[in-house]
């Protein structure tokens, strides 16, 4: 256990001294969205309507930007042999790095969306609901993101390859995401369903993806 | 043969069917005797080498 | 008493078998696409909903059969190199991805041009097309990954892992896909049900279909046989060229 936490607090520390990482993914996920009011036009009804797929669409590709970092620092300085051959078992290695991902990148990312969805006219009473459900589907796109991380270690165009490959992985967790933004927005019940469906999918990948990525690394490594 | 108001529709998809499907069985018998083609000339010049070889050592032997 | 795979686990023998097989195959393919092709354009009557488009079904459904088919055999393929180490399971991964990948294209261009008429729009984002155009992403992750990677057995295995990952999430991916298309679409009325007159068509343009993708599978392993084969060779004879020229150079 203290393997785990010492390798979650090392990840954290780093991705706390190199504050670029984040800024870059925050700026990034603030210029997609400002983008794209402007090649949709101003109409603030229509945006207020698309906003939650907008936030989310945006979150997955600012958050697919820094997924080659999860792995790559540690790839090239070689702690990863070190971390294969050490007591800790590999999946729960990937496993502190993918959680460090989360806590470092996905939680500013969803924690900016609201304030992004200013731009686009959303309700504010969707703000909770919005921060929610975001907080629950992006450990989902963190732990699936380090599979994709894994198999593109040593691809050629890995950074492209890595989008192709995650991003249908993260097609469930985008569905039930935005379901459940809808059913919020309509006071419904339905929201329950779909959060607690969006919820599900993240605990299954935090659960099973370090399992892929960790046989994924394990090959590439002899 | 009447194929009522859509029929561009019907030989539209027959057409784009055949193509995809053409292209598919076109490229896997092309790739194949590409390969045949690089193995018959892979043992003429493995055969060629070996023989070669042989000649070397029995000269310096 | 060997099992099929087993005794298949020699290239050699694979071939042997493969190349007696292949002939019967391929004429079995052709001659059940042929009666299904008449059968379909004399006999078989039009629909009472969709009039003669329905003629689009009898290559639409073996297409997107043989799209879902293609991607067992490579789960099945990665499965048996990941776990059984099965000297041919790489091998028929890699010959079925792009058969399944042309496959998948083929129903979805099918799909969209029945759309047409029948929806009014070229494309419509109903469950079943959304969960084939995303297959298809599935298969082309699979075949850039192993193209991006230069070692040989290292991007087979690490295909295998994407493959068995991709069969992994195809559930959920289809569940939700099902979800969000009842959220926005009322039931597009895609009937399910098919008249017995024009199921035997369907049927027998099905197992013509599917025996053809068997023939190009087998077809495409031999190839892939020959080439690593091929490349095998090559390389050995750099290595006597090596050895020869450090033995001269003595």
């Amino acid at each position: 256990m203290s393997g785990f936490l010492s390798l979650l607090k090392r990840d954290l520390t780093l991705a706390v001294r190199e504050g670029a990482a984040l800024g870059t993914a925050l700026g990034f996920y603030l210029v997609v969205v400002a983008m794209l009011p402007l090649g949709l036009g101003p109409d603030l009804k229509l945006l207020s309507r698309i906003a939650p797929g907008i936030l989310w669409i945006a979150l997955l590709l600012a958050a697919l930007l820094s997924l080659p970092r999860l792995l790559e620092a540690d790839h090239e300085d070689g702690s990863l042999e070190v971390m294969a051959t050490a007591p800790l078992p590999l999946e729960l290695a990937v496993a502190a790095k993918a959680l460090a991902h989360w806590i470092s990148t996905g939680i500013p990312l969803a924690l900016a969306a609201p304030v992004l969805g200013l731009m686009l006219n959303l309700d504010i009473a969707l703000a909770p609901a919005l921060i929610a459900t975001m907080l629950a589907g992006t450990p989902a796109i963190s732990f699936l993101g380090s599979i994709g991380a894994a198999l593109t270690l040593k691809a050629r165009r890995g950074g492209l390859l890595i989008a192709l490959l995650v991003l249908p992985l993260y097609i469930p967790t985008l569905i039930f995401g935005i379901s459940a933004l809808g059913f919020a927005g309509l006071g419904q019940d339905g929201f329950a369903a779909s959060f607690l469906i969006l919820s599900a999918i993240s605990v299954a990948s935090v659960a099973a993806a370090p399992i892929a990525a960790a046989a994924a690394l394990r090959l590439q490594m002899s | 043969m009447d194929l009522g108001p859509h029929a561009a529709f019907i030989w539209a998809s027959y057409a784009a069917f055949a193509v995809v499907i053409g292209l598919l069985i076109g490229w896997t018998l092309f790739d194949g005797r590409r390969q045949a083609n690089a193995l018959a000339d892979a043992e003429r010049r493995g055969l060629k080498r070996r023989s070669a070889e042989a000649a070397n050592d029995r000269r310096r032997a | 008493m060997q099992s099929l795979t087993q005794r298949l686990a020699n290239p050699t023998r694979f071939m042997e078998l493969s190349r007696t097989v292949l002939p019967w195959v391929a004429a079995g393919a052709a001659l059940f696409i042929a009666t299904a092709m008449y059968l379909v354009f004399f006999v078989a009557p039009p629909d009472y909903q969709q009039g003669e488009t329905v003629k689009i079904m009898y290559i639409h459904v073996p297409s997107a059969w043989l799209a879902m088919m293609g991607y067992s055999i490579v789960a099945i393929s990665s499965f048996g190199l990941l776990v059984f180490r099965h000297p041919l399971a790489d091998v028929s991964a890699k010959a079925a991805a792009p058969i399944g990948a042309a496959f998948t294209l083929a129903a979805l261009i099918t799909g969209s041009l029945w759309g047409k008429p029948m929806w009014g729009t070229y494309w419509v984002w109903d469950a079943r097309l959304t969960s084939m155009l995303i297959l298809f992403f599935l298969y082309l992750g699979l075949i850039a990954l192993r193209s991006s990677l230069e070692d040989e057995s290292l991007a087979g295995k690490l295909t295998a892992v994407l493959a068995l990952v991709g069969v992994a999430i195809l559930p959920v991916i289809k569940f939700s896909v099902d979800w969000w298309n009842t959220l926005h679409q009322p039931s597009t009325g895609f009937t399910s049900t098919v008249d017995p007159s024009m199921r035997t068509p369907l049927l027998i343009a099905a197992v013509g279909f599917t025996l053809l993708f068997v023939a190009l599978h087998l077809k495409a392993m031999q190839t892939e046989i020959v080439r690593r084969r091929v490349k095998t060779m090559r390389l050995a004879q750099v290595e006597r060229d090596e050895r020869l020229f450090s033995a001269g150079a003595e």
